[in-house]
């Protein structure tokens, strides 16, 4: 890709070279080759109407520009489907590019170009359907032209424009320069979703092939000329600084060439990762480690506490909860506890930066590109359009590369030596320097009538806000809805139900982890609902059933989970089984989890997940199986091992020994099941981690008699 | 002092520290990024490679202790995608994010060379040291079978299906419960 050749040409300028320039037709402005122009284009220029998505070239391959980040989620596939849906191209012609950091790729959800919230599919589906339709429409009309008849003589089929009355035919390709030099027409139709051949097919991934060889280029493998290698030592308490530093003995390992203090640390920088590394142990550093060190997350648990005595902001309210609670026929109540846990992407952070006096180019596995340049052109004192982001594919993603934490470490280590740095994080780093998901503590409390229904529902939760870290006066009221989803959203029809949020910061960084706030509260709410089934003396499905009927489509996900199951049949002997479901990101999802407790070796073992999703109109269902198997497995991880624990103000946890994630030998049978919809397509990427954790917590009980209210599962809670 | 040994079938020689950990000599030294770094412990898999045909994390494996010997990384089990173990790992099409998945398939053809037909537990032995965070355990125990049975068939005389087969990209219906 060469670099910023049409800076400084204005967007109309550019806009005719490329029209006169270019054999392809450009839906918005592109150039083959000169991608960095729309960055450089004046923001707001862009009419809303016009995209930049689709480039037909012509010898008929359509290349599709990816804005979304991929990190395993499917993302590249499903944005492909959706634009040959209504562009009617040829599948097997199409490839892709990561588009740059520009305000046409926005993401409607965000304000700004990222990947997460489960958003991608929902915020993609009409611009993406329009602006294929509306590249269709050119290139019928620029055949037409051709053959001096009606456009609407004319058809098209799989990147082939015909006209059937003379038996003419034209590709794609052969009409894309004509066909780029007419108008954008608006409000092409789309195409009636009974006409659909490729959106709602299991399509396989377009990526697999260059993961199966070693060919994805993930950041880590980004390789620059001239490129050094750096490793940054961080304070091991968060908050802490560096006082001072020597580096005599760094300096003298081989192959390090400099080391040099920034904003977030002091820098190693080699001529190999290695070398950096031994380099970084070498180095002696002097922290002030600041008000943090002495927290532990006994303190941290204490100070939760301590704030449940507190009225927090309001989240819910319905009815009267405290008179209702206090007149009912029986009351429970119940403390939950989750941990603080870490993404554990497969590929540790790291980042690419190359700054010069003009430009600084950044390659980074980002989930938020227009944060990653505003960020890297802030350092160097340059405008946001002179800042390229070069998103690469990203080795899992799960919130922890929203972050522009590892794209500071890069461009300021490169800015202070002049020269291209790639930045890598130890597993030892990630672990210790994430944005943990929030370690959270609530208390619930229901009342049950006489019937055995639930009358009344409190919660009270206390734990960091994620949208006050990362967006500083984003909340209102104190009150950050990431903390209380999952509980604030309780679907159940129960008269009284109120929850409030009590912010508390123990200081230590959190951030977005897949499934966000209902991965922790859809533990609170969905084992608490066992709880007073039990108490209600109601079987957990048919008690959730009941109090659904105003919630259709998590009523349609628990009734398919169940029936899938076979929750009418009785479990074999020693087996056990559990159900939860829960709403995320406007998805719905229901699992069964089926298991066995050895209580003398005090273990569980995980036999059997079904899951029951619905996610709208599904645009791929191979890649819905593939999320949820993904999702269960992640929740899985953290219900059976995930836990970062703090000490001194540092977290305990270094590497995957003693931060554990499921593997091959405890992998249970996954079963998927989607129910059909034609409501507009949702997101699937998180949807299926926050019902696993209380559906295998509810099996145990079944299996036990114990309940789990702390996380992670421990032996002695299954003894 | 330079380390020589062949990578791929090809001849290297390198000049770097005797130490220096086989993944980053590949990596960094000679800019072969398809073996993964993932823990630098051997704790997770992700930089297996094969050294004179065993399935070996080169993440704790000083380049010294390979002098003279054959490596085989993910860029050479195949030139084309035609390993028995890549064919059955796009036919599943098992990959999600991908990193763990150039370790995942080492570790899975050398367990196919020495066992051409494994068991469930087998794989769950040979595989156990893999992590994925993207959870494909399931699709991966899947495609190590079907790789069993691509091998068995390889070792016939004629091929079932060439690689531009199992390449195809056109929408298919694919397996599992949907």
């Amino acid at each position: 890709m060469s670099a910023g050749t049409m800076t400084g040409i204005d967007r109309r300028g550019f806009l005719k070279t490329g029209m006169a320039g270019a054999a392809s037709l450009i839906v918005g402005f592109y150039l083959p080759g000169r991608i960095e122009a729309l960055a450089a284009a004046p923001a707001g220029a862009a009419p809303a109407s016009l995209n930049a998505w689709m480039l037909i070239s012509p010898d008929d391959s359509v290349k599709i520009m990816i804005d979304k980040s991929e990190m395993g989620q499917g993302i590249l596939t499903a944005l492909c489907m959706i634009a040959a849906e209504e562009l009617d191209c040829d599948w097997k012609k199409i490839h892709t590019e990561f588009a740059p950091a520009a305000k046409e790729y926005f993401n409607p959800a965000f304000g700004m170009q990222g990947t997460g919230g489960s958003s991608s599919v929902r915020s993609s589906w009409d611009p993406m359907r329009k602006a294929g339709a509306a590249a269709r429409d050119m290139l019928l009309q620029a055949a037409a032209t051709q053959w001096k008849v009606d456009k609407s003589a004319c058809r098209t089929e799989n990147g082939v424009i015909f006209h059937d009355a003379t038996k003419r035919k034209l590709t794609y390709g052969s009409v894309a320069s004509a066909a780029a030099m007419l108008p954008v027409p608006q409000d092409v139709p789309l195409k009636d979703p009974k006409q659909y051949r490729i959106v709602g097919k299991p399509t396989k991934r377009l990526d697999t092939p260059d993961k199966v060889n070693g060919r994805a280029e993930f950041g880590i493998d980004v390789r620059r000329p001239e490129m050094l290698y750096a490793v940054v030592a961080r304070c091991p308490v968060f908050g802490g600084k560096a006082v001072s530093f020597d580096a005599t003995k760094a300096k003298a390992v081989p192959g390090v060439k400099n080391v040099v203090e920034i904003s977030r640390g002091i820098a190693v920088v080699a001529d190999n990762t290695w070398s950096a590394m031994q380099g970084r142990r070498a180095l002696e550093v002097k922290w002030e480690e600041g008000s943090n060190a002495s927290a532990s997350s006994e303190s941290i648990s204490k100070l939760f506490a301590d704030q449940m005595s507190k009225t927090g902001a309001e989240a819910r309210k319905e009815g009267d909860a405290a008179s209702a609670l206090n007149g009912a026929a029986q009351k429970i109540d119940a403390v939950y506890e989750a941990p603080y846990l870490a993404h554990a992407t497969m590929e540790p952070i790291n980042c690419t930066a190359d700054v010069r006096a003009d430009r600084v180019d950044v390659w980074a596995p980002t989930q938020f590109q227009t944060m990653a340049q505003g960020t890297a052109a802030k350092i160097c004192g340059l405008k946001p359009e002179n800042a390229f982001i070069h998103t690469t594919y990203l080795g899992g993603g799960f919130g922890r590369k929203a972050g522009t934490d590892f794209v500071i470490e890069a461009v300021e280590t490169s800015k202070a030596i002049g020269k291209p740095v790639k930045l890598t994080w130890s597993r030892e780093d990630d672990m210790q320097h994430d944005y943990y998901r929030p370690a959270s503590y609530a208390k619930l409390a229901a009342g049950i009538g006489p019937d055995g229904w639930p009358v009344a529902w409190t919660t009270r939760i206390a734990c960091s806000s994620i949208m006050e870290a990362w967006f500083p006066g984003s909340t209102k009221n104190n009150l950050d809805p990431t903390s209380v989803e999952g509980v604030a959203n309780l679907p159940y029809s129960i008269p009284n139900i109120q929850v409030d949020y009590v912010r508390t910061e123990p200081g230590i960084p959190v951030g977005f982890w897949r499934s966000v706030g209902a991965s922790q509260n859809g533990f609170f709410s969905e084992c608490f609902m066992d709880e007073l089934a039990a108490a209600g003396k109601k079987d957990p499905y048919e008690f959730r059933r009941h109090l659904l009927d105003k919630a259709p489509r998590l009523h349609g996900v628990l009734e398919l989970a169940a029936q899938k199951a076979g929750w009418d049949k009785p479990m074999p002997a020693g087996r056990y089984r559990g159900i939860a479901v829960l709403e995320a990101f406007q998805s719905y999802a229901a699992q069964v989890v089926e298991i066995s407790v050895d209580r003398k070796a005090r273990s569980v073992k995980v036999h059997r997940v079904v899951c029951a999703v619905d996610v709208g109109r599904v645009v791929n269902p191979a890649n819905i199986v593939m999320q949820s198997e993904s999702a269960i497995v992640y929740g899985l991880s953290s219900a059976l091992y995930g836990e970062i624990s703090i000490a001194k103000g540092r977290v305990e946890q270094t590497n995957f020994n003693n931060y554990q994630v499921l593997r091959m030998d405890a992998m249970p049978v996954i079963e998927t099941y989607i129910v059909p919809s034609e409501e507009k397509p949702t997101g699937s990427g998180e949807l299926a981690v926050p019902p696993l954790v209380p559906a295998l917590c509810n099996a145990i009980f079944a299996a036990t008699g114990k309940r789990i209210r702390r996380l992670p599962i421990r032996a002695e809670d299954l003894a | 002092m330079a380390i020589q040994f062949i990578v791929n079938g090809k001849p290297q020689s390198v000049d770097v520290p005797a130490n220096m950990p086989l993944l980053w000599v590949l990596r960094d030294t000679l800019g072969m990024t398809g073996t993964k770094f993932g823990c630098g412990m051997a704790l997770c898999g992700a930089c297996t490679v094969h050294i004179d045909g065993e399935a070996t994390r080169s993440c704790i494996t000083p380049v010294s202790s390979v002098a003279g010997k054959k490596i085989t990384t993910i860029e050479g089990l195949s030139p084309d995608r035609s390993h028995p173990v890549q064919r059955a790992w796009i036919e599943v099409d098992v990959p999600q994010c991908g990193y763990c998945q150039s370790g995942q398939i080492m570790s899975a053809s050398a367990l196919l060379a020495q066992k051409p037909k494994p068991s469930d537990s087998d794989i769950d032995d040979a595989m156990k040291g893999n992590i994925c965070r993207c959870g494909t355990y399931q699709r991966i125990r899947q495609a190590v079978h079907r790789a069993a049975e691509l091998q068995k068939a390889s070792a016939q005389p004629s091929r079932p299906k060439d690689t531009e087969d199992a390449l195809d990209r056109q929408p298919v219906e694919v397996g599992g419960a949907a």
